[in-house]
């Protein structure tokens, strides 16, 4: 987003972001597995200001009927933004860059879970964004994974989410709101631990070669933070006795 | 979630069954509510906020404050306008898209409640006569279904525009510009209560859960004001009521409005 004017100080002589951070540091994060009753799978996430609920439905029949594939489960996402997660009051339709998100999140998924298993059936899953604070794809991806294993869905891996970026030319770990409306760059990470495999990577801004690298490895650094706060989410849900199924 | 297979007369003989014997199928008494739970503040980007739990049912609603241009035949008024939408991953049976009519129902019939009570001060939400007002948008998202979405709805919305802070504008050049860092209370008069009661036969039972509410004959939903007088209605279903009937759920409405809107009333007094 180029550096839009402001009077804002992104980072601050010790190295301290304007939310109090250090550098390399993520947000707070907080997941629930197990939050709605009528979902097969489902999750609440607290990522930072971002409020995001995650429910998993599926595998099920697949409605319209044409979509079905003979060989394979499918997965759908559908990302959406409550009208008053943001400032201004969105409007509740579906926009341009939901779709978006919705198609990438959806990819980052789909080499985690294994729809194969379950031939003609549909796995839906829906993320609705109840407060945006930026980097709600991210979030919103961990969430989805740990609804679909809330769900019972066969998996390779869980998919952890984070962002790394720059902001007053320095390599920043989860990039929030105003660092992403001021900074300089910003790379949504979505990344699979035990494969090692990146399955969401987007970047808006310029990063020099160097750089690209360096903020790649940061936001991994993120994403298994992230890891551990969702494994520790499942095991509350399944191995404590608060668990209720 | 209207499909009538073989399971659904099953239930409603099941329903009907334990109604004879003055019960109901998930224990409660025929006019007994389910446990609500109102949080406030939940969504701090909103200018008020609030999650229900009805039971199983649950709802988050938001208010977003901002200015716009008056309704033509209304300029010396604000405009307040409310939406529900029940998201896909409240229900396995709700499919994305635009709105069905039940769920436009559900929008109005909470609409209904809140504007003929008054509850809003509107004509405090002037900026310039006939050309900017403030508007209030209570947006409402069903996260879980399990029946009776009116009155939930209804408490979420109520509960956050009662908690919600107004900013100020002033009009420099015919347009309104934002007053940093002065709130003020939304202007409320009254608290409207909606109770929701569906007919089974000659039994009337209040606040149907979502396996009541499928095999009801009819329904009725009766918004109440503080002084407990009834500001609004809504039939529904393919039955109707007797007069007698009638009488009854308006008496059932204004008794239960009472400890609902003593529920509100705590619920949104620390937030105030």
């Amino acid at each position: 987003m180029g550096g839009r004017k402001t009077d804002l100080v992104l980072l601050d002589k010790n190295g301290i972001r304007c939310d109090g951070r250090k550098v390399d540091e993520t947000r707070k994060v907080t997941i629930k597995a197990g939050v709605l009753k009528n979902a097969s799978g489902s999750a609440y996430i607290e990522f930072g200001g971002n409020k995001i609920l995650a429910g998993v439905f599926g595998p099920r029949d697949v409605h319209p009927k044409h979509m079905a594939d003979p060989d394979t489960g499918i997965l759908r996402v559908r990302y959406h933004m409550e009208p008053f997660s943001v400032g201004e009051r969105k409007n509740p339709a579906p926009s341009r860059r939901e779709i978006e998100i919705s198609k990438v999140v959806k990819e980052a998924l789909e080499p985690a879970v294994m729809l194969e298993n379950f031939p003609r059936t549909a796995t839906d899953v829906f993320l609705e964004i109840l407060q945006a604070d930026g980097g709600t794809r991210c979030a919103a991806l961990s969430a989805a994974s740990v609804a679909l294993a809330d769900a019972g869905i066969p998996m390779r891996d869980l998919v952890c989410g984070c962002a790394a970026g720059k902001a007053a030319d320095t390599l920043i770990l989860d990039v929030n709101n105003e660092e992403d409306q001021a900074g300089q760059a910003d790379m949504p990470i979505g990344y699979m631990p035990n494969l090692g495999k990146i399955t969401l990577l987007q970047l808006d801004g310029v990063l020099t070669p160097d750089e690209f690298k360096k903020c790649i490895e940061l936001g991994v650094v993120g994403c298994k933070q992230v890891y551990e706060i969702q494994k520790k989410a499942l095991h509350e849900k399944y191995f404590s006795n608060g668990g209720s199924s | 979630m209207t499909s009538t297979s073989i399971i659904d007369k099953l239930k409603r003989n099941k329903i009907l069954d334990l109604l004879k014997e003055g019960k109901r199928i998930d224990g409660r008494e025929l006019d007994e509510f389910r446990p609500l739970h109102i949080d406030t503040g939940v969504i701090p980007h909103a200018d008020g906020s609030a999650r229900v739990r009805l039971g199983d049912t649950e709802i988050v609603a938001g208010i977003k404050i901002q200015p716009d241009r008056p309704f033509p035949d209304m300029g010396d008024k604000g405009i307040f306008i409310c939406t529900a939408e029940i998201l896909p991953l409240a229900h396995p049976d709700v499919e994305t898209g635009p709105p069905p009519p039940p769920v436009i129902e559900l929008a109005r019939v909470v609409d209904r409640g809140i504007r003929e009570s008054g509850m809003i001060d509107l004509s405090q939400m002037v900026l310039e006569k006939d050309k900017s007002v403030i508007g209030l948008f209570a947006d409402n998202v069903v996260t879980d279904h399990d029946g009776n979405l009116f009155d939930a709805c209804s408490y979420a919305s109520v509960a956050a525009i009662i908690t919600s802070k107004i900013p100020k504008w002033e009009i420099k050049d015919d347009k309104p510009v934002l007053v940093e860092g002065e709130l003020s209370d939304a202007p409320i008069t009254t608290i409207p209560v909606s109770i929701t009661m569906g007919r089974i036969d000659d039994f009337i039972i209040v606040d149907p859960n979502l396996d009541e509410w499928e095999c009801l004959d009819a329904r009725i939903t009766i918004t109440t004001n503080s002084d407990g007088n009834v500001v609004a209605l809504q039939k529904g279903g393919s039955s109707g009521f007797t007069v007698d009937q009638l009488v009854k759920c308006s008496e059932l409405s204004i008794s239960g409005a009472g400890k609902i809107r003593d529920i509100i009333k705590q619920a949104t007094k620390t937030n105030q």
